[in-house]
């Protein structure tokens, strides 16, 4: 006897219906069609079909770096004047494009670094602390130090993208990026 | 494909001559892997040369699969349960004594528990299974209702058994004497009805009981 309704071709030995069975019944069922079967040639379309997703996703990053070689080297920006900021004063600025937020700090009177403020971790914006010689996170209290960038505690095991500063005599001036990508 | 609900499968033990063509033409079976999964049962030699062919009841609520802590005997839609799935079945024997009637076998060799399948690759195109294609007294009859009552006029099917306070119906029906008053058959109960350790004793239980129409 062909029956569609799955319920009704699951009896119990007590009789009662579905509903008053306990959930191992539903979740073991004795009937084929209610039964998820996950065959071997699934799981290995699955194994398959992630591998090559990978693949694909290694393709398009080397194909982004070289994109990017080819474009030549960042242009320069004038991020700040010489003056404009104090000793132990930090600026946010946008490089090498719009949204990927930098923020300069004057460590010393001569003495300029720049990080890209995505933390690490989960790209929260990392704020400079100049008494603690340091870059805190607030999410989750990660902190980077400030002279190289490196992680010091916290999550975050990544260093800050660092950029390339020149300081001339008209202003100091963001001219790449040391390391990761903005 | 799924077995065609027309078609039946009738179990008639008083026709059965004891020939054993059906065991021989079981193992033919492309789904038995060359195994015979049926059983002839000789009730009682010294008595009676009464035989009884015993194939998969393909009961409601299955036993074996109730039983199997792999969860590897499954029942398809049309109601036919399958042999156990190969990679589940961890041959822990669990169906082959649970089972009221008997009929999993456990293949040790190959790690895994097979029984009667109402030859699906048969029976799912509409082809007849094995043994009740073989069987020249049509004790295993395969057809419709129809057909059946045609040819047993003094038959009827039933498909109700007790095992103790177990209850069981099944796809499978066996054909007792239409004049015989039992509703299910009460195993159990017949086997009560044989003397305790008098084995030779002239009647079968089961048998006799259905005669007589001692079970309700």
């Amino acid at each position: 006897m062909r029956i569609e309704n799955p319920d009704s071709i699951s009896k119990s030995p007590d009789g009662r219906p579905i509903a008053d069975q306990p959930i191992w019944r539903e979740q073991f069922p004795i009937d084929w069609p209610t039964d998820d079967f996950r065959s071997r040639r699934d799981f290995t379309k699955l194994l398959g079909l992630t591998s090559l997703a990978f693949v694909v996703g290694q393709i398009w990053i080397a194909f982004l770096a070289i994109r990017r070689r080819a474009a030549g080297p960042l242009p320069a920006l004038q991020v700040a004047s010489r003056e404009e900021i104090p000793v132990g004063g930090s600026k946010v600025f946008d490089y090498p494009r719009a949204g990927a937020t930098c923020v300069l700090t004057r460590i010393a009177a001569d003495r300029f670094v720049a990080y890209g403020q995505k933390c690490t971790h989960l790209s929260c914006p990392v704020i400079p602390k100049p008494a603690e010689n340091c870059l805190q996170c607030p999410c989750h209290d990660g902190v980077f130090d400030l002279a190289t960038g490196h992680p010091l505690s916290g999550p975050p095991r990544r260093p800050l993208p660092r950029l390339q500063l020149e300081v001339r005599d008209e202003g100091v001036f963001a001219v790449g990026v040391e390391e990761g990508i903005l | 494909m799924a077995v065609p609900e027309s078609n039946e499968f009738f179990v008639d033990p008083g026709r059965c001559i004891g020939c054993n063509a059906c065991v021989q033409a079981c193992s033919e079976c492309d789904t038995h892997k060359g195994y015979s999964m049926i059983q002839l049962d000789i009730l009682d030699r010294s008595s009676s040369p009464q035989t009884i062919p015993v194939i998969c009841m393909h009961c409601d609520s299955p036993t074996c699969a109730e039983v199997c802590p792999a969860d590897a005997i499954k029942r398809t839609a049309d109601g036919v349960v399958q042999s156990a799935r190969k990679p589940r079945c961890i041959a822990c024997n669990n169906c082959v004594l649970a089972c009221p009637f008997g009929v999993p076998k456990m293949n040790t060799g190959m790690h895994l528990m097979m029984k009667c399948d109402m030859c699906y690759d048969r029976t799912s195109v509409g082809k007849k299974p094995m043994c009740a294609s073989v069987c020249p007294s049509q004790a295993l009859f395969y057809g419709t209702r129809e057909q059946i009552e045609k040819l047993r006029p003094s038959s009827r099917p039933v498909h109700e058994f007790r095992f103790g306070m177990q209850e069981i119906t099944t796809k499978v029906h066996l054909m007792v004497p239409r004049r015989s008053p039992l509703v299910a058959l009460d195993v159990g109960a017949a086997l009560r009805l044989a003397p305790a350790g008098d084995i030779s004793g002239g009647e079968d239980p089961l048998l006799s009981g259905m005669a007589e129409g001692t079970f309700s």
